[in-house]
């Protein structure tokens, strides 16, 4: 029983790395210009489609990879560009729709491209599953693990550190105040897409052996990100990468040990628990009702 | 005169089977934006309205189909008293969820009835000893209306009319009722219209509650007129599929809704020919209308049309 509680863990911090990256790119988004961007599980999708397109027309796959990332970016800076700038001031609910409608584009598109079958990408280094003391765990999730650990902490470092992250926090904090010091918000604005739109295009790649991928892959992905993004409150980076791997194990153990089937139920009931109980999340440190 | 609008809109729906018999496009397309138009003045009264946004309203529509499926066939309830029981479960269901969900605003509400949508959804698919799971549940009993059993386009197109009709009229109703106008007010500023004295909360969950009742009676008729139904009718793709029809007419009106929703019903029937594009021009359409006419493509159109009138009498009156 321990044992397997145990390799429950090993899945849902697994699983759960891939809701933090996705989590991670909304969070970015939303502090840049208080968007909720509903495509961004559409940039984790179209970075593996994109990996197993131009690995398929004979690109080595670290290349393949990197291209497919670059090719995500640039589909995020295009959103930003020719979706998000023209409905500036828009309101909420008329903002969710157009990125649900760019979302709806994104899988159109990719249907068209790459037709509607779940296409594989074959494992960075082999498929032999490593054993942990009576859990396995398969090369790949060290991948996940290993490149969300380094994705993160460049974040932060990037947030924290440097001067454009900086700039690009204060705009979370007064939009009006960034600009009269000299930030450029909507510079800040394609940064923040660009950025979660290659955030995504990674994570997308890094889970597409374990999962395959396919034109609707995005969807259920990117409203964990969402759940984990709210559940570490909204607009708070490292809230949402903590948010992610909580609704990773938790979704895990609820699988393993109730019913796989109501895995994805079990999932949003614990969100629609936190929304309920502490809307402004559970990692949040700031004030109350940011709405 | 308030009404002036319903009776040339009901004079039409009347109409249209008269000047055309047997018409696919009134009796099967007119019986699918029935329905639609049911949906949409509903989620309208929600959205429009209360200006609480909803991802999850198609959870409504199948928990009255699906209340409407299980209890005829398995239960050998009479037609009228399982569509009775589906609204009560709605309702209910509304109800309860009223008060810790519309507290929650903006992006918050909008990831709350997503995720209350996927539940519903998920039980849907696994409660498969009830609902038949994933292949859903068929050979669903006619529609019985106190003796008279409803067979046949025809009759189904006028019994979707009525019930379109009838929804139409109610929600032109709310809308002016005291109700109506505590719900604009709270839209316009809450802290100020509970200031005047209005119960926000009641009026919020009242709504809540209405409008998922037009949903689950509409999700009772297309269970009796399909005889059949499976998860894939109320997933998210068809939650989503009702915001677009309200925001597409233009929020806070009814007869907006109910263009909306024959608009894209009739796009959707269009775009069957061209079913690879039909989701690549589903969203770029969902994009264009919300970045040009934020407004709604009928206030969008009609504001357009007056903006040219104005141009154009101006120039006449330069010329003169």
């Amino acid at each position: 029983m321990l044992e397997q509680i145990f390799q429950f863990l090993v899945t849902g911090i697994t699983v759960g790395s891939i809701y933090a990256l996705v989590g991670l790119g909304f969070a970015l988004i939303y502090n840049a210009s208080d968007v909720v961007n509903f495509a961004q599980g559409e940039f984790v999708m179209l970075g593996a489609m994109n990996a197993i397109a131009l690995l398929a027309a004979g690109l080595p796959l670290p290349l393949a990879a990197i291209a497919a990332v670059l090719l995500t970016t640039l589909v995020g800076l295009l959103l930003e560009r020719f979706a998000i700038e023209p409905a500036k001031g828009a309101s909420v609910v008329t903002t969710i729709i157009i990125t649900i409608g760019a979302a709806i584009f994104l899988r159109g598109v990719a249907s068209l491209l790459w037709g509607k079958n779940s296409l594989p990408l074959p494992a960075f280094s082999g498929n032999e599953p490593i054993d942990l003391g009576g859990a396995t765990l398969l090369p790949q999730s060290l991948w996940i693990l290993g490149g969300t650990v380094v994705l993160v902490a460049l974040v932060n470092a990037f947030l924290n550190r440097t001067l454009l992250g900086k700039a690009l926090l204060a705009c979370s904090f007064n939009r009006a105040a960034a600009q009269l010091a000299g930030i450029n918000v909507q510079v800040m604005l394609r940064l923040a897409y660009g950025l979660s739109a290659g955030l995504g295009a990674i994570a997308g790649i890094l889970v597409a052996p374990i999962t395959f991928s396919s034109y609707e892959a995005g969807i259920m992905l990117g409203l964990k990100g969402f759940s984990a993004a709210i559940v570490g409150g909204i607009g708070n980076p490292m809230g949402a990468v903590a948010g992610g791997l909580l609704l990773g194990v938790l979704e895990a153990l609820g699988a393993g040990l109730i019913s796989s089937g109501y895995k994805d139920a079990i999932a949003f009931i614990f969100v629609l628990m936190v929304l309920f109980f502490e809307p402004t999340g559970l990692f949040s440190h700031k004030a109350a009702e940011r709405v | 005169m308030r009404l002036t609008g319903f009776f040339i809109f009901a004079a039409s729906v009347v109409l249209l089977p008269v000047l055309f018999p047997d018409n696919y496009f009134v009796t099967v397309v007119g019986i699918a934006a029935g329905l639609h138009v049911i949906l949409a003045v509903g989620l309208n009264l929600l959205m429009g309205y209360a200006g609480q946004i909803s991802l999850g309203h198609a959870a409504f529509f199948g928990m009255g189909a699906y209340a409407s499926a299980i209890l005829t066939t398995r239960f050998s309830w009479p037609s009228l008293l399982a569509m009775l029981a589906g609204l009560w479960v709605a309702g209910t269901i509304a109800w309860l969820l009223a008060r810790p969900i519309l507290r929650l605003r903006g992006h918050y509400l909008a990831m709350a009835t997503l995720g209350f949508g996927i539940i519903i959804h998920v039980i849907l698919v696994q409660a498969a000893h009830w609902t038949g799971g994933p292949d859903g549940l068929g050979e669903i009993p006619p529609l019985n209306l106190l003796g008279w059993t409803v067979d046949g386009d025809q009759q189904w197109y006028g019994v979707i009319a009525a019930a379109m009709l009838l929804s139409i009229w109610l929600s032109l109703n709310i809308v002016d009722s005291r109700i109506g106008r505590a719900l604009r007010a709270v839209r316009g500023s809450e802290f100020a219209a509970q200031m005047m004295g209005i119960d926000a909360t009641r009026a919020k969950t009242q709504i809540f509650v209405v409008s998922a009742l037009f949903a689950a009676c509409a999700g009772s008729l297309f269970a009796h007129q399909q005889a059949f139904v499976s998860p894939d009718s109320f997933s998210l793709m068809i939650s989503v599929e009702l915001v677009t029809m309200v925001v597409l007419g233009g929020m806070a009106s009814t007869f907006g809704a109910a263009c909306g929703a024959i608009a894209l019903t009739l796009l959707h029937e269009g775009l069957v020919v061209f079913e690879d594009y039909e989701m690549l021009i589903h969203g770029a359409l969902l994009m264009a209308v919300m970045i040009f006419l934020p407004q709604g493509l009928f206030a969008g159109v009609s504001q357009g049309v007056r903006r040219g009138w104005a141009l154009i009498a101006s120039r006449q009156r330069h010329k003169g």
